[in-house]
């Protein structure tokens, strides 16, 4: 029975790997900042209660982009899906700033067919053409979740903060490995491309399993999409963001998160 | 070997300070660890203003070549603070400033008026970071002031004893 469910939960978590609404996808990594001529990074990436702690599911990488500080795409290695956690590494060759991010956007629906509630998902670009004929009460989203972090070979630099002007996407003030506890750092938040204002964003920090106190933190974007986090302690951070809003006239509705992992050193 | 000409020079210093106008001297304590697996740690002398901006590294010491865990440089990063600091901005080795990890004991290193002669005359802090593999970090900060004749002293409690700075002018 309760081994029913795990896999019931967990084909659920894989099949949305990014739409997490009770636990919480994170991406991180072994380090963020590096010295040397070259360097290897390995990352873990899945879906938990508690943010880093591997005791959920795995996250699917299908959609995992690694880009250089040169702007090039770098090819993952060593990818492998555990039960509890994915892992990659990447090895670091050029000097300066790498995105690693798993980005998924498509359209979900749900319609009745011969009395029957039935789901659909895929690319935006096969909606509405790909529901089955005769499908009625049709209710779609349309998702975009960005689960996202940085590493830095030796100086950091910008080239990998180029926005795309889709979903929920961050902007760093503060180079974000170049975060130190009881300093603070800056971040703004874009919508498709515009300033997020009025939006929540949670920070939490990672160690959950080994203290009683969440230590989470809500902070306010501005109406530049600005916020600003003083880090209390060094370790590694979560931070979430998102979006929902009701389907309007034509507009579909829209699921739009963001998860980014930073990490703050004493 | 290497050590008495360094430690001599420094005592020459101290006696002497007229002789020597215009340099910095920094002695650093690295303490003795009794461990089972003692390396020698990696240490960053720099100099910063007070409001904690880096002006200028002094001294790096870490493992100069490759071996079989790699290059040295691969662990500059744990010198968290300089490497922050402007540490990765610079390109190793750097002539005059980089040499090889030090044996634990007193250790020194002087700095003639002419590598220092963008510094201002103020008020400055001298910063002494070591790192050390299967170890501990520790920042000593020392202030002083630059302009004139002075000393000054302060002591780390783990990875560095006591740093003392002598600015001879």
């Amino acid at each position: 029975m309760k081994k029913t469910l795990a896999l019931l939960s967990l084909a659920a978590a894989l099949a949305a790997p990014l739409s997490a609404q009770a636990h919480r996808a994170w991406l991180a990594p072994t380090s963020t900042s590096l010295s040397g001529t070259d360097a290897w990074v390995g990352f873990d990436a899945g879906m938990s209660n508690g943010v880093f702690i591997p005791d959920h599911a795995a996250m699917r990488l299908d959609n995992l982009v690694v880009t250089g500080p040169d702007g090039s795409k770098i090819q993952p290695e060593h990818m492998m899906q555990g039960q509890y956690r994915s892992t990659f590494d990447v090895h670091l060759t050029q000097n300066g700033t790498y995105k690693i991010a798993n980005v998924g956007s498509g359209l979900m629906a749900s319609y009745m067919l011969n009395g029957e509630r039935k789901r659909w998902r895929g690319p935006a670009s096969d909606y509405p053409s790909a529901l089955p004929a005769g499908a009625t009460e049709v209710q779609a989203s349309r998702n975009n979740s960005r689960v996202e972090t940085f590493v830095t070979l030796n100086a950091p630099n910008e080239t990998v903060f180029q926005t795309t002007g889709e979903g929920l996407e961050l902007v760093p003030v503060t180079h974000p490995n170049d975060l130190a506890a009881g300093e603070a750092a800056t971040f703004k938040f874009l919508r498709d491309g515009q300033p997020a204002a009025d939006l929540d964003v949670t920070v939490a920090r990672g160690g959950l399993r080994y203290r009683n106190a969440p230590e989470e933190m809500t902070v306010k974007t501005g109406a530049d999409g600005a916020f600003t986090v003083t880090w209390p302690e060094p370790g590694m951070y979560w931070m979430n963001a998102a979006v929902r809003t009701e389907a309007q006239g034509q507009t579909l509705a829209s699921n739009t998160s963001y998860v980014g992992v930073v990490e703050v050193l004493p | 070997m290497r050590l008495l000409p360094i430690v001599i020079s420094t005592a020459g210093l101290a006696a002497a300070a007229p002789a020597f106008a215009a340099d910095v001297s920094v002695a650093v304590e690295l303490p003795r660890i009794a461990t089972a697996s003692y390396h020698r740690p990696y240490v960053a002398i720099w100099i910063e203003k007070p409001d904690q901006t880096a002006v200028q590294t002094l001294a790096v010491w870490y493992q100069q070549t490759r071996n079989n865990e790699g290059d040295g440089k691969d662990w500059l990063k744990d010198l968290r603070t300089w490497w922050r600091k402007g540490g990765r901005a610079m390109t190793m080795p750097a002539d005059g400033i980089s040499g090889a990890t030090r044996a634990a004991g007193r250790q020194s290193i002087t700095v003639p008026a002419a590598r220092l002669r963008g510094l201002q005359p103020g008020q400055y802090t001298m910063v002494v970071e070591a790192a050390r593999e299967l170890g501990g970090r520790e920042v000593v900060r020392v202030p002083f002031r630059w302009g004139a004749a002075n000393t000054a002293n302060a002591s780390g409690s783990s990875e560095l004893g006591a740093v003392r700075v002598t600015v001879s002018r």
